[in-house]
């Protein structure tokens, strides 16, 4: 922990800075000012929990690297990719555009992707990781895949699936008056983002990920994940609105 | 050896895993077939001999874990492959197509990668020569120039994947591809020198600072190695 010990304050200031902006977000948001050539800046959002909350299930120096070095660099190389894109946009420059659209889709989704998972974990003792805290979504699991191990293996199976860097992802697809869980994967850093698309939960299937802990043992971080999977926070994503899902990216503005 | 020698048995023994003629490839330097199965190369050093470019543990891991994954799983996915070609099932033969691809590339990848490293005492890091040297120098101007190229394109691979200096088979002319998860280099296009970018290749040792494992291994490239896959 002595490591940590100025996290209550980052993590207050931040706190902070959030509550602000949900004021600011009220109102229709500018994504560039093209008078003055800037765009958005996004920050790290703090963890909901210290680095150490989620062992033995993920290691404190997993934790650490991934959100304070990982997810932040994803951060920094969009709001890099953002503000040549909002000059591009005031010159008039369309190849330029064009070019950065790859490199803002990449960090832009890597900072989506990682917002989302640290909010769709927590540590295994708290009573969010308790499947009874998605009393909603697990009739439609169940209703869906037949019971609970039935979606657990179709879930892994689809994690072990994934060839090279990527995710798995609950989602909740609304289509219409249809309405349907999937389990989706998705490649390096493509986040779900797709129309009528509200991802639930995701488990990251980077090696950064896991590497330091379970190594080429990637079918152990699979089944330990589950334990820190936050339950609280899939049914809250089940029952509300896409821009629910989203709000986390916007009080890190 | 050559490159595209190794390739085609892949391919060739992947389609017809089964085939009980034993392999007149074994002697391919890096990959050995035994009975159309292929079986995980040895590496020519041990596993600590490319440190402190690469450490020991990376190196264990990487060959006797990660690789031998990707033995097993071909194997196991041809035999499948033969099994569908023999029922004439040709929605199974396609549905296989991408395994093949992503284990039949992760096997071809890392044994081209041990042969194109190699511990400084025995030429790890020494500039090429002949005419891969005067290729490096007509299109890059120098090696320090290309390796500055085939780095930036090692930092931009957008997950895992690969860098590779290849030649082109139709104009003899050398550039830097990148590849995206397994995919092998086939087609037009013939490998001269991998590096992998996977996180497993560097993770235990660099952590988030793969930038520092794309200079470091420099020093323990084999360029004698490239130059015998140059034509």
């Amino acid at each position: 922990m002595r490591r940590y010990t100025s996290l209550p304050i980052a993590l207050f200031s931040l706190l902070l800075r959030s509550s602000t902006c949900v004021f600011a977000s009220e109102q229709p948001q500018q994504p560039f000012e093209f008078g003055a050539m800037s765009a958005s800046t996004y920050s790290l959002p703090p963890l909901p929990y210290g680095y150490d909350a989620l062992e033995p299930h993920i290691s404190a120096q997993i934790m650490e690297l991934h959100h304070s070095k990982h997810h932040q660099t994803y951060i920094t190389n969009l709001n890099a990719a953002l503000k040549t894109q909002a000059e591009a946009v005031h010159t008039s420059d369309i190849a330029t555009q064009v070019s950065v659209q790859q490199g803002i889709r990449f960090n832009a989704g890597g900072h989506i992707n990682h917002s989302l998972f640290w909010q769709n974990l927590c540590p295994a003792s708290s009573p969010d990781a308790k499947t009874s805290s998605a009393p909603k979504l697990f009739k439609q699991i169940k209703a869906t895949w037949g019971d609970e191990e039935t979606f657990r293996d179709a879930f892994k199976g689809a994690l072990l699936g994934i060839q090279g860097s990527g995710w798995g992802w609950l989602v909740k697809v609304e289509i219409g008056k249809e309405q349907r869980l999937a389990i989706v994967t998705t490649k390096d850093q493509d986040p779900v983002v797709g129309k009528g698309e509200i991802p639930i939960f995701g488990v990251d299937m980077w090696e950064h990920a896991y590497y330091l802990q379970y190594l080429n043992g990637k079918a152990a971080y699979v089944e330990n994940i589950w334990n820190v999977i936050n339950w609280k926070t899939a049914e809250e994503r089940y029952l509300g609105t896409r821009a629910d899902a989203f709000k986390i990216l916007k009080a890190s503005i | 050896m050559s490159a595209s020698l190794l390739r085609t048995s892949v391919v060739r023994y992947a389609l017809r895993a089964s085939a009980p003629k034993p392999s007149t490839r074994a002697g391919l330097a890096g990959t050995a077939f035994v009975r159309g199965k292929a079986t995980l190369p040895d590496l020519p050093y041990d596993y600590g001999a490319l440190e402190p470019a690469i450490s020991g543990k990376i190196m264990e891991l990487h060959h006797d874990k990660h690789h031998q994954t990707y033995v097993t799983s071909l194997n196991n996915f041809s035999e499948q492959m033969a099994e569908a070609k023999q029922k004439e099932d040709i929605t199974a033969q396609i549905a296989l197509q991408p395994m093949i691809n992503f284990h039949g590339g992760g096997h071809i990848n890392h044994s081209l990668f041990w042969e194109n490293l190699a511990p400084t005492s025995e030429g790890g890091g020494e500039p090429p020569t002949g005419q891969l040297a005067k290729a490096i120098n007509e299109s890059y101007g120098s090696l320090d120039a290309m390796k500055e190229k085939f780095n930036a394109a090692l930092a931009g691979i957008q997950g895992s994947g690969w860098a590779w200096l290849v030649q082109d088979t139709q104009t003899g002319s050398i550039s830097i591809k990148t590849y995206a998860n397994q995919d092998p280099v086939v087609g037009q296009f013939r490998p001269l020198l991998g590096i992998d970018a996977w996180e497993h290749a560097y993770y235990l040792q660099y952590q988030n600072r793969k930038a520092e494992y794309f200079k470091a291994i420099w020093e323990v490239v084999n360029w004698k190695a490239a130059e015998k896959r140059l034509k």
